[in-house]
């Protein structure tokens, strides 16, 4: 049996390591086309701060961690699939035969449509290459604009804010990180940047890029021009299946699975960032391009490639946490609310403290927080379970805090909760 | 070998606290509760307390979640640690982890979780009420609570 895996992100990663355990004798291939060990994009901001070597940004540490477990590293970039030939193109021409193949490219940065993108100083922040650039550049004192302030615009902003440069958020939703916040999270994150040095325009794009002896010139839609010396894009991504335009394998905004990981070719699976997996919450498939559910999706395709029956995804909740300069929020499921559900909210603004929880029935079925870092994973938790939250529903609406006695009390034998089972 | 695990036994805690300042001196050399690993939740309606903390749990949701590998089980114990010189701060286990026992500690940018110390539970040592034991681990509810967690969170 022959495997492979194209994408050496946490995806296909835990596919390849997967595989391994479950079929000791396959041939596991795995493809990436960039030079560096498998390695970790979250820890990115990490390296820009100088918290950690390149090696930290490493996916694992052991240095024969791959030939140990007879996965073969092959960097290269794969041009096109043919299914009939079960054989993958690489672009230096070379070509791969597979038993059951994974694609796990993930994604890449979409630029805006504007003048400049191309010029010296312009870059995104998506791979160590470009990590490497920012760091040369991002000085104590230097100005920088960041385009685009969602979750991944505003990990970059965490990192340039701390190495000491002078920064400007352009952001052209009416509120920092929109796919993840609502309005008053959102509002409270721009406050606290704000309140720490940082400038953020929201509602606001940016029309052009000029360069004017070192400068880079910044033109934003209300008029004003910012000058900078680096200016970082983070205004989107975009799944890589471009490779497989032709192939047949069906595509609409990532490529399109089932519950088992599986693309409309018996062989071909697809998993993280660039697969259309479903979500938990809303039952639909989407991308959610979310580092624990590549995970999730790495390791349920293998175990499908594998051939282990009834292994079969039941959704991923989607979530996210952020640290931007200290302010600490996160995320879940359903944080905008459901149709016709409650909702508890506790907010605290002079403290930049918030939580909102948003009920279907007497189920947890989405939550945003800010400034809380005890116990946060118990939301995912209560979402995750649909547990009935009984009683504890009316107590979590007075008191939106008592979130891990609302899930002791609804799920372990305490003493007094004779409904839940021992 | 028979690996041990924290069997935890709400109806007998008194909700002292001296596991929290045992947990906090061991881990931190410092009397601190907000450092604590273990912590004692309190049910004022019903008068109890709830001693809860990582039960280890054979999913290991946040070793997985962990981009950079700086989660690991401790082959000895059973127990998954947090490895502070690897651990970047992202935060994504504490996300990731259901059950809420993987807190991130602000002062060092690192998380913290139960680690069992090293096979010597200082909450337990500490609890004068036997609330918190020690014990061989087929003879916990934890095979009861990780069996909850396995039927109604599928680890796909």
């Amino acid at each position: 049996m022959q495997h492979v895996v194209i994408g050496a992100g946490p995806s296909g990663l835990v596919a390849a390591e997967t595989l391994r355990k479950l079929q000791p004798d396959a041939g596991i291939t795995l493809i990436g086309d960039e030079p560096e060990p498998p390695y970790s994009r979250m820890a990115i901001p990490y390296y820009l701060i100088k918290q950690i070597e390149e090696s930290g940004t490493f996916l694992r540490k052991t240095a024969n961690h791959y030939d140990s477990l007879r996965i073969a590293l092959k960097q290269g970039r794969v041009a096109s699939v043919d299914r009939a030939a079960h054989r993958v193109a690489l672009a230096d021409g070379s070509t791969l035969g597979y038993d059951k193949l994974l694609i796990a490219t993930g994604s890449r940065p979409v630029p805006p449509p504007i003048p400049g993108m191309d010029l010296d100083g312009v870059t995104s922040c998506w791979t160590l290459a470009d990590a490497r650039r920012i760091a040369a550049t991002a000085r104590p004192g230097a100005r920088v604009v960041l385009m685009g302030a969602g979750f991944i615009g505003c990990i970059i902003l965490e990192a340039l804010a701390r190495s000491g440069a002078e920064l400007t958020v352009v952001e052209m939703g009416d509120r920092m990180v929109p796919r993840m916040m609502n309005d008053i999270a959102g509002g409270m994150i721009k406050d606290w940047c704000e309140s720490r040095g940082v400038k953020v325009h929201t509602s606001m794009r940016v029309t052009a890029i000029e360069k004017q002896g070192d400068t880079l010139r910044v033109s934003l839609e209300n008029g004003d021009v910012v000058d900078a010396d680096l200016v970082v894009s983070a205004t989107g991504v975009r799944p890589n299946i471009e490779f497989i335009a032709d192939s047949g394998i069906e595509t609409d905004h990532g490529v399109l699975v089932d519950r088992q990981m599986r693309t409309n070719d018996l062989d071909i699976y697809a998993a993280g960032d660039v697969a259309q997996g479903i979500d938990f919450s809303t039952g639909e498939y989407s991308v959610q391009a979310i580092q624990p559910t590549a995970v999730d999706h790495g390791q349920l395709a293998a175990r499908n490639m594998a051939g282990l029956s009834g292994a079969r995804h039941r959704g991923s909740v989607n979530m996210n946490v952020l640290d931007t300069l200290g302010l600490i929020s996160s995320s879940f499921g359903l944080w905008m609310g459901d149709e016709g559900g409650e909702s508890a909210e506790l907010l605290n603004r002079e403290r930049y403290r918030y939580l909102n929880l948003q009920f279907a029935d007497d189920v947890l079925v989405g939550a945003t927080s800010l400034g809380l870092t005890e116990h946060v994973g118990v939301l995912r938790g209560l979402i995750q379970t649909r547990t009935r939250l009984g009683v504890w529903k009316e107590r979590l609406v007075k008191d939106p805090t008592r979130l891990m006695e609302a899930y002791l009390a609804s799920t372990q034998a305490l003493g007094f909760n004779a409904a839940v089972m021992a | 070998m028979m690996l041990k695990a924290l069997q935890l036994e709400p109806e007998k805690c008194t909700g002292c606290l001296q596991c929290e300042m045992a947990c906090s001196y061991e881990q931190e050399g410092l009397f601190n509760p907000s450092k604590s690993r273990i912590k004692v939740f309190t049910f004022h309606d019903e008068g109890r307390f709830a001693p809860y903390t990582c039960s280890q749990c054979a999913e290991a949701w946040c070793m997985h979640a962990c981009p950079v590998e700086a989660i690991v089980i401790n082959e000895a114990t059973g127990a998954k640690e947090v490895l502070e010189d690897v651990c970047v701060g992202c935060k994504v286990c504490t996300i990731a982890c259901p059950f809420g026992t993987v807190n991130y500690n602000a002062d060092t940018g690192k998380v913290i979780k139960c680690d069992l110390c090293g096979g010597e539970p200082a909450c337990a040592e500490a609890c004068p009420t036997e609330a918190i034991t020690y014990v061989d681990a087929e003879h916990t509810g934890l095979e009861r609570m990780r069996a909850h967690a396995a039927q109604t969170i599928p680890a796909n």
